[in-house]
């Protein structure tokens, strides 16, 4: 750990937030996210029917399904933007579906979370909006939370980009700013919403070595939401098939590839 | 089958028929229309309860406080200024030869400063902020909903009730009142050139005779009439904003709709306002 990360856990543990690494459970090796019978509609919609899924710590799970299945909505319940209409999420074994909204924010320090078109704050320069968080939960001086923003966007090679405002950025770059972004409070937990959509390949590709690179490093639970088969199969330790609002299947690329579901096959058809 | 028979004709029942279900669809649409009404002041409700309890939680978010001032506040004077000068200027034009078929030129600088100060100032400066900020809220949060950046404020622990509700609200809160002021002044002090142009007069003169009888409460109670139009116009456009929904299309509607209904609420608030203000002022 560098001198400025012990800071960052320091700042954050002052804060009154529980620090991301430690409560993580990347070390304790108890799971870090367990949904259990989970379910989501939007009107007549079904999403989520009854959903179960464990994420160990240190892991990353890849979730594909066919557009609407609900994988970005399984994000958004993790994170708490959305609530179920029942089911059990925990969080490091914390029960979150009734938990206030300060508890959760407090929660949310330990989740990282990169969106599907970036979310930057487009009033907000790409030192500024990975400054944001820092700003807000920890207790750093301006030159420490400079000096961790350098740190973090060069982790994402956007070092020599600090003053650009996120519209002079191309959807890769984006994405990196947003990853450093959501890397910024050293969580535990890291959501990705489909993190090489609308790229080409190559710079996908990079974003996959980047993923892998960053979990590497943090050692987080990770949890990638994609339709992009190629990279799941490359950042993934395990992937879950969403198929009518339930896990159809989960296991790794090859038994996912073994199995005799028709869905299965019909959707690894398109496999790059 | 006789002749008469074979011609359709439209008989009493089928015209009842017809009334009662032209009545039906239109209780129906009317009964839409109110519970749509209701559900938006519901809403309104919750949301306002779920601004109030974030602002009294820290952090305060002093440095959007002060960002969000400079937004709303100093970058409104211009229009307000400007418009607070044109109403005066009119206003004076407009009184002068109205006041002298009457033989009561002399009581122009009165009526005019009366005028500015009691009426045209503060609900002017409303309208026109209502116009420029309240679109710029409802446009912002709404674009900022669409594209997911509020979702990635509240992502990363920060409760954008506060962070980006209660800031607009507070600086529109704040700001009225002091915008109110500089259109006053504007509109004064360009009632003045215009009367001078006509008949010169001193600027010392016209402000002595336009305050003569003028007491603290005169300037009290409508300039702080303004915060209310503040809040307004804040509350309005920040929960248009970010209930917006359906992409660009969205944040036009949530733009346009910001403008509109606190335009209206400021205009329903400011006849509400005067008659209390009279009660308790005068």
């Amino acid at each position: 750990m560098t001198h400025l990360e012990q800071e960052v856990l320091l700042d954050v543990e002052e804060s009154g937030a529980t620090p991301a690494i430690e409560s993580a459970g990347g070390k304790s090796g108890g799971p870090a996210v367990v949904l259990r019978g989970l379910h989501k509609s939007f009107g007549s919609q079904i999403v989520l029917d009854g959903m179960d899924l464990t994420v160990e710590s240190g892991e990353t799970l890849a979730v594909l399904g066919r557009s609407g299945s609900g994988k970005s909505v399984l994000l958004k319940l993790i994170i708490g933007l959305q609530k179920p209409d029942s089911g059990s999420i925990r969080i490091h074994g914390q029960e979150i579906t009734r938990l206030p909204l300060d508890a959760m924010n407090e929660l949310r320090k330990e989740m990282g979370f990169l969106f599907q078109h970036a979310a930057l704050y487009d009033s907000l320069t790409v030192e500024q909006n990975v400054a944001f968080p820092l700003k807000r939960h920890t207790k750093m001086t301006d030159s420490e939370q400079g000096d961790r923003v350098k740190e973090l966007l060069a982790g994402v090679g956007m070092e020599g980009d600090l003053k650009k405002m996120p519209s002079d950025l191309s959807g890769g770059m984006q994405k990196r700013v947003g990853l450093a972004r959501a890397l910024a409070l050293k969580p535990g937990i890291l959501l990705l919403d489909e993190p090489t959509a609308g790229l080409d390949p190559i710079t996908s590709g990079e974003i996959d070595e980047l993923i892998l690179k960053l979990q590497e490093e943090h050692d987080m639970a990770s949890i990638v939401v994609t339709h992009d088969l190629h990279s799941a199969k490359t950042i993934a330790d395990r992937i879950a098939l969403l198929h009518e609002g339930n896990v159809l299947i989960e296991g790794n690329f090859n038994e996912l590839e073994k199995s005799d579901d028709q869905f299965v096959s019909e959707f690894l058809k398109r496999d790059p | 089958m006789s002749y008469d028979a074979s011609i359709p004709r439209r008989g009493i029942s089928q015209d009842a028929d017809q009334a009662t279900s032209l009545m039906r669809s239109t209780i129906i649409s009317a009964w839409s229309l109110i519970n749509r009404f209701l559900e938006w002041f519901g809403e309104l409700g919750l949301f306002a309860w779920q601004v109030m309890r974030a602002a009294v939680r820290r952090p305060f978010e002093g440095r959007e406080l002060m960002r969000q001032l400079d937004e709303i506040g100093s970058k409104s004077l211009p229009l307000v200024a400007l418009a607070g000068a044109a109403i005066g200027f009119v206003l004076a034009l407009e009184s002068r030869s109205s006041l002298a078929r009457f033989g009561a030129k002399s009581m122009l600088p009165a009526a005019l400063v009366y005028s500015i100060i009691h009426e045209t100032g503060p609900v002017v400066t409303g309208l026109v902020v209502s116009g420029r900020v309240g679109a710029g809220i409802g446009a912002e949060l709404g674009s900022m909903k669409v594209t997911e950046q509020i979702d990635a404020i509240e992502a990363s622990g920060v409760n954008p009730y506060k962070f980006l509700a209660f800031t607009r609200i507070l600086a529109c809160i704040l700001m009225l009142p002091l915008l109110t002021l500089a259109a006053d002044f504007c509109g004064v002090l360009f009632g003045w050139i215009a009367d001078t142009l006509v008949e010169p007069v001193s600027f010392h003169r016209f402000i002595n005779q336009g305050f003569v009888g003028a007491t603290f409460s005169d300037f009290l109670a409508p300039t702080f009439r303004t915060t209310v139009f503040g809040l307004i116009i804040g509350m309005i456009g920040c929960f248009q904003g970010m209930r917006t929904q359906g992409g660009t299309a969205g944040v036009g509607l949530s733009a346009t709709s910001s403008v509109v209904i606190s335009s209206l609420f400021v205009i329903l608030a400011d006849v509400i306002l005067v008659k209390f203000i009279l009660v308790f002022f005068s």
